[in-house]
């Protein structure tokens, strides 16, 4: 293992400690429990936070700002933030409307989100993202795995909550984005991580993961390496199959690197990608591509495409200021 | 359950894990994710550490403690199960208020029931209920036949390790192993191991 590291223990503080000191302007961190908030706090809207655990940078703090987050609580690397941490970083960003919690569809985030939701002394939502389309039960969870997709609801559920939306609202344009919404990802090596020090799982270099979830678990099949086009007709055919949009469609085309796979490439994808999906009749009218939900340095990356409808749409379009995506704002 | 008990299961359920590291290990590298073992040990070394805030409070002040405790400690899935048991376990015993067997049965058996809700899983999905489900049903009949604490003791170490037995040829449906399908059979589950291996020591602490 070659990685920038002074102790293991001491990684994620630091790298925390970095990220709030590179973007002091956006947020303000708290450690023990851990948990970053806005550096202003909004008022007058429902609080929105997420969480989970650390290694999917940006994913969550790099979402926290005007338009996204409220708050995120990064767990150890690929393992559940506790809820003391969601206690807390609640109580410092609540604004009178309640709170919705953003969770992606592990057991271990379910299980802690919920406990949190139940000693809260406020009036919380939750919002579980299951977007993977690559399998239905994974080695973490019950039911699809929550991935790249989130990055979306969060965009759009924050904008919502701009507005004064209340709670249920802002929590049913969460459901409905994650419903009509499928990805799936691709490895060509494993991750590491740092505390285990060796990769996480065992890959030919003529070899490919089909379905990999985003903590290096399995997925669909390991396959022999072959061109880019035949692999992302593969993955572009799986979400096709997941979401069944209807000749016409308006989308938004997300291609998201795992950290390891450079942008030329991610870029290579989405132009392929693209095409396919225009072939079937699909009009991909928005686009991002770059590295928004990463698997420590795991090369490799996903697909998602989420069915626009009107509100979507103008809630993705809406001003944003995080530190990983900002538009408008 | 005197001032000292708690104490002393929390040393022995340490002990056990510390000496079975190898065996917890290897079993979670074969169909878990390999943290098992780290997480198991974290948990008993906070609430070791936590003994002397422990001694002076009652039995079910103290289990909710350490639940609170491991919730707050070890993350994952495991953390809110484990916490889940023991909060579960400190509501009957201040509900209740009295230091009988059949209290201590009726506290587990909510301890184990609270874990069932929370995990939403049950008997033979290859998980840790596999070894509670059976003890705690055990633990009901023998105390309602006015068995003895060392009788129930025998009893139960045996219950928990015929259940921690049976795993192994389970498909698991819930847990880290739920995805692995057919590959799963043939292994132990490392989290019905670990409370196979606390149930014995904390029975082997009843003389």
């Amino acid at each position: 293992m070659k990685k920038f590291i002074n102790k293991t223990d001491n990684i994620l503080t630091e790298s925390l400690n970095g990220f709030a000191l590179a973007h002091s302007d956006l947020v303000s961190l708290n450690l023990d429990p851990n948990y970053l908030t806005r550096q202003q706090k909004a008022t007058h809207k429902v609080a929105i936070i997420s969480g989970g655990g650390s290694g999917h940078e940006p994913l969550h703090a790099g979402y926290i700002g005007y338009g996204m987050l409220d708050a995120a609580c990064p767990g150890h690397v690929f393992t559940s933030p506790t809820p003391d941490q969601m206690l807390a970083a609640a109580e410092a960003v609540h604004a009178g409307k309640g709170i919705l919690f953003i969770v992606k569809n592990y057991a271990g985030d379910v299980m802690n989100f919920e406990m949190a939701a139940e000693m809260l002394p406020f009036e919380s939502a939750t919002v579980l993202t299951s977007d993977d389309c690559a399998v239905i039960n994974s080695t973490y969870t019950t039911g699809r795995r929550g991935v790249a997709g989130t990055v979306i609801v969060e965009k759009c559920v924050g904008s919502l909550a701009e507005t004064g939306a209340d709670l249920q609202t802002c929590k049913a344009l969460g459901d409905k984005v994650n419903s009509r919404t499928a990805s799936m990802g691709v490895a060509l090596t494993s991750c590491t991580v740092p505390a285990a020090g060796r990769p996480t799982f065992d890959i030919d270099d003529t070899e490919l993961e089909m379905g990999v979830g985003i903590h290096g678990e399995p997925g669909r099949r390991r396959e022999t390496m072959r061109e880019a086009d035949a692999i992302v007709t593969d993955v572009v055919n799986a979400i096709l199959d997941a979401l069944k949009p209807a000749s016409g469609s308006e989308a938004l085309l997300l291609v998201n690197g795992f950290g390891a796979t450079p942008l030329m490439e991610l870029y290579l994808i989405y132009n392929t990608a693209a095409r396919l999906f225009n072939d079937h009749g699909i009009k991909i009218s928005r686009s991002l591509v770059g590295n928004y939900t990463t698997a420590l340095d795991m090369a490799g990356a996903s697909v998602t495409l989420c069915l626009l409808d009107d509100e979507i749409k103008q809630h993705w379009d809406s001003p944003v200021h995080t530190a990983a995506l900002r538009w408008g704002a | 359950m005197n001032s000292s008990f708690i104490p002393s299961a929390a040393i022995a359920i340490q002990n056990t894990i510390l000496q079975h590291e190898s065996a917890l290990e290897s079993l979670d590298r074969a169909i878990g994710d390999g943290d098992h073992y780290i997480n198991m040990k974290r948990g008993a070394q906070v609430i070791v550490e936590m003994l002397p805030e422990l001694t002076p409070l009652t039995a079910d002040a103290a289990l909710n403690k350490i639940g609170m405790k491991l919730l707050s400690t070890i993350g994952g899935a495991s953390g809110p199960l484990l916490a889940s048991f023991f909060m579960g376990m400190a509501k009957v015993l201040k509900e209740k208020g009295d230091d009988s067997l059949s209290t201590h049965a009726s506290a587990f058996v909510t301890g184990v029931d609270t874990i069932r809700q929370r995990g939403k899983a049950d008997l033979g999905e290859k998980t840790m209920l596999d070894v509670l489900i059976p003890v705690a049903n055990q633990f009901t009949a023998m105390a309602a036949q006015n068995a003895s604490a060392k009788e129930i003791s025998i009893a139960l170490k045996l219950t928990a390790e015929q259940g921690m037995l049976s795993t192994k040829d389970l498909i698991a449906t819930k847990g880290r192993a739920a995805g692995l399908g057919e590959r799963a059979i043939g292994h132990i589950d490392p989290g019905a191991k670990s409370c196979q291996l606390m149930i014995e020591a904390v029975c082997n602490l009843i003389k």
